[in-house]
C-alpha cells in the first residue's frame, strides 16, 4: 500500500520535495489567489480589519475587456513583440554563430555582450534618454532627419525604441543560449555539406539552423513571456507608458491598478488574461518552431 | 493519487485566500496602552535631521516609552511601501510622511486610527491648523490625519536667466508669464521657460495644473460635493494655458533625468520652500505667486499646498503614546525646530507670527510663510489616486499632446472623476 502511495523510489519524493514546495508557494499559491481575486471584489486590507470580498462572477473581467486603457497597452504589447521576438532571435542566432567561430578576444566578446543583461535597467535606461532624447546622440547624429516629435515623446516610435532598447540589454542571455545549442552540432554535418558543394549560406541555412531548433524555441518562448511582462521600461524610459499612453504595457496597467489605485481584483483579472494569452502563444510558437 | 495531491493543494490555496485574516485587535485596549512605539521618518536629509532631533528630545524624557524610528523604506513610492506595511501588519505607530491623497486607501484598507478617538483631538487639530484643518478630514467627519507641514508651491524664477531675456518677473497673469516665456525662448536664455514633468504619474499635475486651477477658482479642489470641478471655465482656462506654453515649445514635452531649474535647463519651476535648501548657491533665484489669468493682487492668490501628514496605523498597539508623540513633535517648539531645520512650513495659523525671528533671519522664506495661510489640498475622497490618474491621462492626452480636444478630455474624464467619487 505504501509503495503504491509513495512509489517505487520514495526517497525521490523527499529529494524533489524542497523545489516542489518551492514551487508552490512562491508560484502556486500566488497564481491560485490571483485567479481566485480576479473572481472576487477584493482590496488589500490590514490584518485586522473586517472586509467583506464578495464572489462577483465575471465582473473584474468585464470591467478589464472594456477597458479603453487596457486595450492600448495590450495594442502596444503586439507592437513590442512583433519587433522585439524576431529581432532578439535573429541577432541572437547570429552573434552566436560568430561569436562560436571567433578565435580572439572571444571570451572578452562574450561578456561585452553579456554585460547589458546583468546591469540593471534603471543604470542603463539614463543612457539611453541620453541617447535618444531630443538634444541626444542619436538625433545630433541624425541632423535633419532627426524624427519630430523625437523618439520617446513620439507616439509611432517609443514602443520599438523600447522593443530595440530590451533586445539590446537581453541578447547576452540569448546568445549563451545559443552558443550552448551550438556545442552540440556534430562538426562532421558541416563536413558533409561542403563536400557536398554547400557555401557558408547553405550550412547555416541547412544545417545550424535545423540544429538548433530546439535552442530557437526556447529562446522564442523566453523572449515572448519575459516581453509580455513588460513593465520597467515603460516605467522609466517613457515616464508611465507614455506618450499618451503609446507605450504602456499590461503590466504597466497592472500596477497603476492594482498597487497605486488599490484594485488588486481588476489587476489579477487582467494578469489572468494575459497568463493565457501568453499560453496561448506559446504553445501556437511550440506547434510551428517544434514541428518536424 | 496524481491529480488529488494537486487538487488538495488548491482547494487549500483558496481556502486560505478566502480567509482575510479578521482577527480584529482591542482598539479600545489599545488606544489607553502606553510603551515603546517605532515611527518613521521621510529620507530628506533635512526631515531626518529634524526626526531624529525630535526622537531623541521625547526618548531623554520618557524613558519607559521610547520611540525607535527609522526611515520608510525604500520603494517606488513611499505610499506603496506603507500600504504594504498595512497589509502585512507591520506597519508603524506614526509616519510621518503620509500623502494626503493616500490616505483614503489607507483608509479603506482598515490601516488608519481615527484620531478623534483621543480625547481632545479634533480640538488639538482645529486651535493648532484652524480652518485649514476641515481640508483634511475625511467624508465620515473624522481626522485619519494630522495636518502637519506645507510646502506652498509658487513660480521660481532663474534671475540670472530672465536678466539676459530682458523678460520681467513680476508675472501676474497669464500674459506676464508668457511674454516672459516668449522672451526667454527668442533669447535663447535658457533651453524652456519652465519644465513640469510631462510624465503620466498621477500625481504629477500637482505640480502643473492644479496650483493654477487652486489660484484661478479662489480655492476649488480637483472634485467637490463629489463632482469634478475641472470642466469649468475656469479649467478651461488653466488648461488653454498650459496648452499655449507647450505648442509654442515653451514648456517641455519630454521627462528630464533631474532637476530642470537647478541645472539651468528652465527658467521657471513650480516647487515649494523646501527646494531653497536644494538650489542653494546653484542658481538666483526669486518667487511670485502662481497667475491668474486676470493678475488677482498676491494676497488673494491660492495654490496646492504639497503637504504631508501624521497618521497613526492600526498595527500600533501602545496608541496613548503615539498620540501623546503626535502632539510633541507638532507643538510649537517642534514646529518651530522643523521650520529652522527643513524650511517646510508648520500647518499651523499665523505662521509668521509664531515665529517672528526665524522669518526676521531668513526672510525669503516669509513668502512662503504668507502663502501656506491660502492653501488647496487634495480632495479627500474615495478613489483618490484612481481619479487624479484619469485626470492626468486626460490632461496628457489633450494639453500636453494635443491628441484631443481639451474640452471633451475634459468632459470624458469628468463623468469617470464623478463616478470615481461616488466610491464606485
Amino acid at each position: 500500500m505504501i509503495a503504491k502511495v509513495l512509489g517505487r523510489h520514495p526517497v525521490g519524493l523527499i529529494l524533489s520535495a524542497p523545489y516542489a514546495v518551492y514551487l508552490a508557494v512562491i508560484f502556486a499559491y500566488p497564481l491560485g489567489f490571483a485567479v481566485w481575486m480576479s473572481f472576487h471584489d477584493y482590496f488589500f486590507a490590514a490584518p485586522g480589519a473586517i472586509v467583506d470580498h464578495p464572489f462577483i462572477g465575471l465582473d473584474n473581467y468585464r470591467a478589464v475587456l472594456g477597458d479603453p486603457g487596457v486595450h492600448q497597452a495590450f495594442r502596444n504589447i503586439v507592437v513590442f513583440l512583433v519587433i522585439n521576438v524576431p529581432l532578439t532571435t535573429g541577432l541572437a542566432l547570429l552573434l552566436a554563430v560568430t561569436l562560436n567561430r571567433v578565435v580572439h578576444a572571444r571570451t572578452f566578446l562574450r561578456v561585452a555582450f553579456y554585460v547589458p543583461y546583468v546591469t540593471a535597467s534603471v543604470a542603463v535606461v539614463g543612457v539611453w534618454m541620453f541617447l535618444f532624447n531630443s538634444g541626444g546622440l542619436v538625433n545630433s547624429a541624425l541632423g535633419p532627419l532627426a524624427p519630430d516629435p523625437s523618439w520617446l515623446i513620439n507616439e509611432h516610435l517609443a514602443m520599438p525604441v523600447i522593443a530595440v532598447f530590451v533586445t539590446w540589454k537581453q541578447l547576452g542571455f540569448f546568445i549563451l543560449l545559443y552558443l550552448a545549442a551550438l556545442q552540440n552540432v556534430p562538426t562532421e554535418l558541416y563536413e558533409s555539406a561542403s563536400v557536398d558543394g554547400a557555401n557558408a549560406w547553405h550550412r547555416f541555412w541547412s544545417v545550424t539552423v535545423p540544429a538548433v531548433r530546439p535552442a530557437t524555441a526556447l529562446v522564442v518562448i523566453l523572449a515572448l513571456i519575459t516581453g509580455a511582462n513588460l513593465f520597467t521600461e515603460p516605467y522609466l524610459l517613457t515616464g508611465g507608458g507614455g506618450p499618451n499612453g503609446a507605450s504602456a504595457s499590461p503590466v504597466l496597467v497592472m500596477y497603476q491598478r492594482g498597487i497605486q489605485q488599490g484594485e488588486p481584483d481588476f489587476a489579477a483579472a487582467l494578469g489572468v488574461l494575459l497568463v493565457l494569452g501568453v499560453l496561448i502563444v506559446a504553445y501556437l510558437n511550440r506547434r510551428l518552431i517544434e514541428r518536424d | 493519487m496524481k491529480r488529488t495531491l494537486p487538487a488538495a493543494f488548491l482547494t487549500l490555496t483558496l481556502l486560505a485566500a478566502g480567509c482575510d485574516g479578521s482577527g480584529g485587535g482591542d482598539a479600545t485596549k489599545a488606544n489607553a496602552a502606553a510603551g515603546p512605539i517605532t515611527v518613521w521618518l521621510s529620507n530628506n536629509q533635512e526631515e531626518l535631521a529634524w526626526g531624529k532631533a525630535m526622537v531623541e528630545a521625547w526618548n531623554t524624557a520618557h524613558a519607559d516609552q521610547k520611540i525607535t524610528a527609522q526611515e520608510i523604506p525604500a520603494g517606488k513610492s513611499s505610499e506603496e511601501v506603507i500600504g504594504a506595511a498595512i497589509t502585512a501588519g507591520n506597519a508603524p505607530c506614526l509616519i510621518f510622511n503620509t500623502a494626503p491623497a493616500a490616505i483614503p486607501q489607507f483608509q479603506k484598507q482598515g490601516g488608519l486610527v481615527a484620531l478623534d478617538s483621543f480625547d481632545g483631538a479634533t480640538q488639538y487639530i482645529a486651535d493648532r491648523t484652524g480652518g485649514t484643518a476641515e481640508q483634511y478630514k475625511s467624508p465620515d467627519g473624522k481626522f485619519y490625519q494630522l495636518p502637519w507641514k506645507s510646502n506652498p508651491v509658487m513660480i521660481f524664477y532663474n534671475k540670472d536667466i530672465f536678466a539676459k531675456a530682458g523678460a520681467n518677473p513680476a508675472i501676474k497673469t497669464y500674459d506676464d508669464f508668457l511674454a516672459a516665456a516668449r522672451a526667454i525662448k527668442a533669447k535663447n536664455a535658457a533651453p524652456f521657460a519652465i519644465y513640469p514633468s510631462p510624465a503620466g504619474e498621477f500625481f504629477q499635475s500637482w505640480f502643473d495644473f492644479y496650483p493654477l486651477f487652486a489660484a484661478e477658482t479662489d480655492g476649488k479642489q480637483l472634485v467637490q460635493d463629489g463632482k469634478a470641478q475641472f470642466n469649468s471655465p475656469e479649467g478651461q482656462k488653466v488648461a488653454a494655458f498650459w496648452k499655449t506654453l507647450y505648442d509654442e515649445g515653451l514648456a517641455a514635452k519630454e521627462q528630464y533625468n533631474g532637476d530642470s531649474f537647478a541645472d539651468k535647463k528652465a527658467a521657471m519651476a513650480i516647487v515649494g520652500p523646501w527646494a531653497i535648501a536644494v538650489y542653494g548657491d546653484k542658481v538666483k533665484w526669486g518667487a511670485v505667486p502662481v497667475p491668474t489669468s486676470t493678475g488677482k493682487p498676491a494676497e488673494q492668490i491660492k495654490t496646492f499646498s504639497d503637504a504631508k501628514n501624521v497618521a497613526m496605523y492600526s498595527a500600533c498597539q501602545n496608541r496613548a503614546t503615539a498620540w501623546e508623540v503626535m502632539k510633541f513633535a507638532t507643538s510649537k517648539e517642534q514646529d518651530g525646530e522643523l521650520l529652522a531645520k527643513t524650511g517646510q512650513m508648520p500647518l499651523r495659523t499665523d505662521l509668521a507670527a509664531a515665529y517672528p525671528d526665524y522669518f526676521a533671519k531668513n526672510p525669503e522664506y516669509k513668502q512662503f510663510a504668507d502663502q501656506a495661510a491660502r492653501t488647496v489640498e487634495v480632495p479627500n475622497v474615495p478613489n483618490s489616486v484612481a481619479i487624479w490618474q484619469a485626470f492626468r491621462d486626460a490632461y496628457s492626452a489633450s494639453v500636453i499632446f494635443g491628441k484631443k480636444p481639451v474640452a471633451d478630455s475634459f468632459d470624458a474624464a469628468a463623468q469617470k472623476v464623478d463616478q470615481l467619487a461616488s466610491g464606485s
